[in-house]
C-alpha cells in the first residue's frame, strides 16, 4: 500500500511539475449562442438543488462529511485545471476527477463541488466561462459523476473487485464528460449540417488525448478509493449502502 | 533511500518532460486543437473572458495560489481525516 502512495505521490509531483500550456476542454466563453448556453443552466440547476440538499442530510448524519466534502472539492479544482501533456499526440488535455468524486461523496454532492470549482475557474483562471458555466456543470458534474457513480455501482454488481469498479468510474467518467461536451458544442453549431455527423468527427478529435486520460483517471480513481476503503471505510459508508441497496 | 530514490526519479522524469515539451512543439490544449476548432469552423468563435486573467504572468500567479489554497485544503482536511500513527498518539 505504502508503494502505491508513493508511485501516486510521485506521479503527482511530475504532473504538476511538468511543463505544459494551462488550457483544456471546458467550452469557452462566447463559443454557444445565448439559448443554448440559458438552457444548460436549466439543465444544470436542479442537479445543483439535489447535491446541496444531499449535502445537507449527510452532513448530519455524519460530522466528518463536509471535512471530507471539502477534500475532495479541492481535489476536484486541481485535478480540473491541471493540463496534462499526451506524448505523441502534442496536445494537453485535463482529466475531470468527478467520477472518482462521485463514488467516494455521491453524484449530487459531486455536482456541487464541480459547480463551485467552474465558477472559480471561470472567474479567476480564463478557463471555461461564466456564459457557458451550465454546459460545463452539465458535462463535468451531472454527466462525469452520474456515469462515474453508475458504472461503479455495474461493475459492483456484476462482482468486480472494488479497485477494477472505481477504475471503470474514473475511465468511464471521464469518457462520458467529452461524449457530452461533444454533443453541447454538435447540438448548438451543426447549423444546417448534420448534428450528429458533427458529434462523432467532434468525438473523433477527443480520442487521441482522452483514451490514454481516461486510463489514468481511471487508475488515480482505483488508487484513491483502494486507499480510502483500507484507512477509513466508514467514510465511504453511504455510498456504500447505496451501492448495496 | 527509498525517499532519494523517489526525488531522483521525480527529477528525471521532470527534466525527461522538458525535454520532450521542447522537442514536440506548443502542446496546445484540446480546447484550442478540438473546441475551438469546431467552433470558429461553425462562426461562434470564443471571446475574451469577463475576467480575463491571461495577461502576462497574472495567469500564472493565479494558478499558483489556486494550486496552494487547494493542496492546503485538501492537505488539512487529509491529516484530520487520515491521522498518521504518530498525531493518534
Amino acid at each position: 500500500m505504502r508503494r502505491c502512495l508513493r508511485f501516486i505521490i510521485l506521479g503527482l509531483v511530475v504532473l504538476i511539475a511538468w511543463p505544459a500550456s494551462a488550457r483544456a476542454m471546458h467550452i469557452s466563453e462566447g463559443i454557444l449562442p445565448a439559448p443554448w448556453a440559458g438552457l444548460w443552466f436549466v439543465v444544470a440547476i436542479p442537479f445543483v438543488a439535489w447535491g446541496l440538499h444531499d449535502i445537507k442530510v449527510r452532513s448530519r448524519q455524519d460530522p466528518k462529511y463536509k471535512t471530507f466534502l471539502a477534500m475532495v472539492g479541492a481535489a476536484v479544482f486541481i485535478i480540473s485545471c491541471m493540463p496534462i501533456p499526451i506524448p505523441g499526440v502534442g496536445t494537453c488535455s485535463h482529466p475531470c476527477g468527478t467520477g472518482l468524486a462521485a463514488i467516494l461523496i455521491g453524484p449530487g454532492p459531486t455536482v456541487v463541488i464541480t459547480s463551485i470549482a467552474l465558477l472559480l475557474q471561470a472567474l479567476f483562471l480564463a478557463h471555461g466561462g461564466l456564459t457557458t458555466l451550465g454546459a460545463n456543470i452539465v458535462s463535468m458534474g451531472v454527466v462525469g459523476g452520474l456515469a462515474g457513480y453508475m458504472s461503479f455501482r455495474v461493475l459492483k454488481t456484476a462482482r468486480l473487485p472494488v479497485a477494477l469498479a472505481a477504475f471503470g468510474a474514473g475511465a468511464i467518467a471521464d469518457w462520458a464528460t467529452y461524449a457530452s461536451t461533444s454533443f453541447e458544442l454538435s447540438s448548438a453549431l451543426h447549423a444546417d449540417g448534420s448534428m450528429w455527423g458533427m458529434f462523432a468527427t467532434i468525438m473523433v478529435a477527443f480520442v487521441p488525448t482522452q483514451l490514454p486520460l481516461g486510463i489514468f483517471e481511471g487508475l488515480l480513481s482505483a488508487a484513491t478509493y483502494r486507499f480510502v476503503l483500507a484507512r477509513r471505510p466508514e467514510l465511504l459508508k453511504p455510498n456504500v449502502a447505496q451501492t448495496e441497496a | 533511500m527509498a525517499k532519494v530514490v523517489i526525488v531522483c526519479a521525480s527529477i528525471m522524469l521532470l527534466a525527461a518532460g522538458l525535454y520532450l515539451s521542447a522537442a514536440e512543439g506548443d502542446w496546445p490544449g484540446v480546447d484550442e486543437t478540438v473546441v475551438e476548432k469546431f467552433a470558429e469552423e461553425a462562426g461562434r468563435p470564443p471571446r475574451e473572458p469577463y475576467m480575463n486573467t491571461d495577461k502576462g504572468d497574472l495567469l500564472l500567479f493565479l494558478f499558483l495560489v489556486a494550486g496552494a489554497a487547494g493542496g492546503f485544503v485538501s492537505g488539512y482536511c487529509f491529516r484530520e481525516l487520515f491521522p498518521s500513527a504518530r498525531d493518534k498518539k
